[in-house]
């Protein structure tokens, strides 16, 4: 069972149903119970760092997700959801992320040039940097569904896959058993589905 | 590097598509979720659902469909039609759409855009025109292209953008229908003014249309028709490969 993370924070409709179609048992909660049950974590989340850090601390449900990820449980961040396992944020101000993976969200706009269009919307081709089992069924140069205006930077360590946007923008992060993607493989198509499907086949190493 | 975007768009009444739709080998060509499965399949980038019912009872029956639409199909939906108010936001978004698009509702009440972009984030906010030349000027309609705003176009769309729309569809009424291509005057004069992804619509009559639209304005996110890609005339497989030689970046 895949517990998918409700704070209160974005449309979780896609997700559910993506899981749905390929035949994997998740629930949508906020309860710290059924979390710590699940084999599995997806953090979704889109709006903004500060708001969604903040609910996610509000209800309690940061510390039930640290002690789970500590006790080696996989989980899978999306979009904002991968920002956050990150150790801060620059998105309007400074902002303390749960500090799973090495590095720090900043915003695009300092990056690139400004001929091109912010938030980066549409579907863009992965490059993939490494081997990962979370990539097991797609290829170099998938094209995947972002919708986003920060990304994640200085994070070497987990770095999976880019995508190219005026520099190349991190896409994809794993590090032992913690896992995130910038896009929305919700929102992906077949290409979403199979990224998914790996996560759900994922077994982290102990 | 980004893709450019193909889009069909199905007109749904009551439940049903509307314009006739032939393809071979659909038994039933009228139902929204076989045909987005169909364009789900054959490449389409995203789809547009409008929904022109005038009943409360459609309108229900349409949030049905789409639910329906959301449960099979993982690309990005937009969903316009009828959208006046946040709870209109509302009840289509939780139905699983990603976008919503808004028209007459934000002539009437432009603080719409701006209420919307907050709650659910500029990228979620499409704002949808229909443009018509009025002596020399680009002018806005409202109602379905049936009402002159007296508005200048090009300052509503930056105004409406000001205000939090995240992508802009431009509906050429000169060119809609016609076939004889996308609008490519009219488009470039809303890509050089707004830094937000634009979405060309009206006039697409064959794979050639979409090559000059891409190559004329390099700007330019998407195309979107209806008819050509409901009629068979253009099958998004072709297209996108198509583009792919002419040096358009797609997904394939």
């Amino acid at each position: 069972m895949i517990a998918i993370i409700d704070y209160g924070v974005g449309n979780l409709f896609s997700l559910r149903s993506s899981l749905d179609m390929i035949g994997a048992a998740a629930k949508v909660t906020s309860d710290p119970d059924e979390i710590k049950k699940c084999g599995k974590i997806i953090l979704p989340g889109v709006g903004a760092f500060a708001d969604a850090i903040a609910k996610l601390r509000e209800s309690g449900l940061d510390k039930v997700i640290k002690e789970e990820v500590a006790r080696g449980k996989a989980i899978f961040g999306i979009c904002l959801g991968m920002q956050m396992l990150f150790e801060k944020s620059y998105e309007y101000g400074e902002h303390k992320g749960l500090g799973f993976l090495k590095g720090s969200v900043v915003p695009m706009e300092k990056y690139i040039s400004n001929d091109l269009k912010i938030p980066h919307i549409g579907w863009n081709a992965l490059h993939i940097k490494r081997d990962h089992p979370i990539f097991k069924y797609i290829k170099e140069n998938d094209c995947v569904y972002f919708v986003h205006s920060y990304f994640a930077t200085d994070c070497d360590d987990s770095l999976l896959a880019t995508a190219e946007y005026g520099k190349e923008l991190t896409a994809a992060v794993a590090y032992k058993n913690v896992a995130g993607m910038q896009f929305h493989p919700e929102k992906s198509g077949e290409v979403g589905l199979k990224i998914l499907k790996a996560f759900c086949e994922w077994e982290v190493e102990k | 590097m980004i893709t450019k975007r193909i889009i069909p768009c199905l007109d749904v009444k009551d439940g049903r598509v509307v314009k006739g739709v032939n393809f071979l080998g659909l038994a039933d060509v009228s139902s929204p979720i076989k045909l987005a499965e169909y364009y789900s399949k054959s490449g389409a980038d995203e789809l547009v659902f409008y929904d022109i019912t005038a009943s409360s009872d459609g309108r229900a029956l349409f949030t049905d469909i789409l639910t329906e639409v959301a449960r099979t199909i993982f690309i990005p939906l937009t969903v316009g039609g009828g959208i006046n108010t946040i709870d209109d936001f509302d009840r289509v978004l939780k139905c699983g759409a990603d976008k919503v698009s808004v028209n007459s509702g934000a002539i009437k009440n432009p603080e719409l855009i701006r209420e919307a972009a907050m709650k659910y984030g500029n990228q979620c906010v499409v704002i949808s025109v229909d443009i018509k030349r009025v002596n020399g000027e680009f002018r806005v309609f409202a109602k379905g292209g049936r009402e002159d705003t007296g508005m200048e176009a090009i300052s509503w769309i930056k105004k409406c953008v000001s205000l939090g729309a995240g992508e802009v569809v431009v509906n050429s009424i000169d060119t809609d229908g016609v076939k004889k291509g996308f609008d490519v005057e009219m488009l470039r004069a809303v890509c050089d003014a707004v830094n937000v992804p634009v979405i060309a619509s009206g006039g697409a009559g064959c794979v050639d249309d979409f090559i000059d639209l891409f190559k004329k304005i390099p700007t330019i996110d998407a195309g979107l028709a209806a008819s050509v890609f409901h009629f068979g005339e253009i099958e998004i497989k072709d297209l996108k490969k198509e583009l792919a030689k002419n040096d358009i970046t797609v997904r394939l």
